[in-house]
């Protein structure tokens, strides 16, 4: 199978959690696998897509358009229908950014119990950069029936009131965000509007791994296991056999991270804080440390 | 604003529907042709434009020439936002330009933008706004 050796020598935890350019390359006519793109930029799937992909936007598709939460099971179900998934198919995420939509996308399918859900490493990037073909072409599929259990919001997703208990238990929490955001010189990402923190800082025991640290910027791929534990354990002090809630400014740089501990480390107890510093920060009371 | 981009945003407000938009939006941006003699620097960069966008700007009729330089091949709206700008902008009245009103990327791309794309592109309208501003009226 092409690229199943080049990820297996990765060292992943998991190993299937990633597939490469060219194994998808080799399943895009495979019904039972259904390549989703998910993108920052609202333009680029209909600019051009990998043949057969099915988009899946962050904002219309995942987010409650009125409340800050994820969509309920009734959308979910209905999202899958569209996109004719199954509970048995294959689903594998790419995306711009290095992948930061598609694993923030994967994360939030986690939560309704969709695991048989892979990333294609490097995203589009590599893709594009092996010069491999895009499609303009959207794809069409006939609706399926999918049920979906409920969210599952306590395995994979951390609430404010967990954080608190988590900081003085001794779990481990890791910000995701710039060193200029965790030092509290800034409330918001360099370059990004401020959206509305009223205190800089981090959340006091947090660990500053900044999420891109992960990716190697030339391709977008995943550094290797060897290479992520160095990061993760022996720079920053986490291990698998701790509790670990990663948070960033809004939870999406975080479900990077949460993919990479979670799969690629293969940690047991990982947890996206998606409240992250939008909530933290304007908390009364909240203590921060800086 | 100046006429000619209050009149691109009349054409793309005959786009009701979300994926024609789109489909204009890309076309727009697959017209853009970067432009390689606009010097890439701190000077010339747009501050928070992760498509890695530059502007320089020459004297043009009434007001200035808007050179854009957009670095990423997967920037697609930075290319469509910059062509727009071009169009809209270039050799306009100095006056009408620096009243370009910052939301128009707003009417332009929607409110799906996430809050980093927005401020990009946010950016790219402040900087044409302020060469406008910098540079001397003529005439």
């Amino acid at each position: 199978m092409p690229g199943l050796l080049e990820i297996e020598r990765k060292g992943y935890a998991v190993a299937d959690a990633l597939v490469t350019t060219g194994w998808v390359a080799e399943h895009l006519d495979d019904p039972d696998v259904r390549i989703i793109e998910s993108d920052e930029d609202p333009l680029l799937y209909a600019s051009g897509h990998i043949p057969g992909a099915v988009e899946v936007d962050w904002t219309r598709d995942l987010n409650d358009p009125l409340r800050r939460d994820y969509l309920q099971r009734a959308e979910f179900e209905s999202l899958m229908s569209r996109i004719a998934v199954t509970p048995e198919t294959t689903i594998v995420f790419y995306g711009d950014k290095n992948n930061w939509w598609a694993t923030y996308a994967l994360w939030v399918f986690q939560l309704f119990g969709h695991d048989n859900a892979k990333i294609m490493d490097g995203g589009r990037l590599k893709w594009q950069k092996e010069g491999r073909e895009l499609s303009k072409d959207i794809p069409s599929y006939p609706p399926t029936q999918y049920k979906s259990p409920e969210r599952d919001d306590k395995t994979f997703r951390a609430f404010r009131d967990q954080v608190m208990i988590h900081i003085h238990s001794g779990g481990k929490l890791i910000d995701v965000r710039s060193p200029e955001e965790f030092s509290g010189e800034r409330v918001h990402m360099e370059a990004y509007p401020n959206e509305g923190a009223l205190r800089g800082g981090h959340i006091p025991t947090a660990k500053n791994v900044p999420w891109a640290k992960a990716v190697n910027p030339e391709d977008g791929t995943f550094l290797d296991a060897g290479q992520l534990r160095t990061i993760y354990q022996e720079q920053t002090g986490l291990s698998p056999d701790t509790d670990v809630i990663a948070y960033c400014r809004i939870g999406e740089r975080s479900a990077h991270t949460w993919f990479v501990l979670r799969y690629l480390l293969g940690y047991p107890s990982v947890k996206n804080y998606d409240g992250s510093w939008t909530e933290w920060g304007n908390l009364v009371g909240a203590p921060i440390e800086r | 604003m100046t006429k000619k981009l209050q009149e691109q945003l009349e054409t793309l407000a005959l786009f009701s529907d979300r994926a024609e938009r789109i489909q204009a939006l890309i076309a727009i941006g697959e017209s853009f042709r970067n432009n390689a003699a606009v010097p890439r620097t701190s000077n010339t960069k747009v501050p928070g434009c992760e498509s890695e966008v530059f502007l320089a700007t020459e004297p043009e009729r009434e007001g200035l020439k808007f050179n854009f330089a957009v670095d990423n091949p997967q920037g697609i709206s930075a290319m469509a936002f910059a062509q727009i700008l071009d169009e809209g902008l270039s050799g306009e009245p100095l006056e009408e330009v620096v009243q370009t009103p910052d939301d128009i990327v707003y009417q332009i791309f929607g409110r799906e933008l996430s809050m980093g794309k927005s401020l990009g592109l946010t950016n790219m309208v402040r900087m044409a706004k302020a060469e406008a501003a910098k540079a001397k009226p003529r005439g």
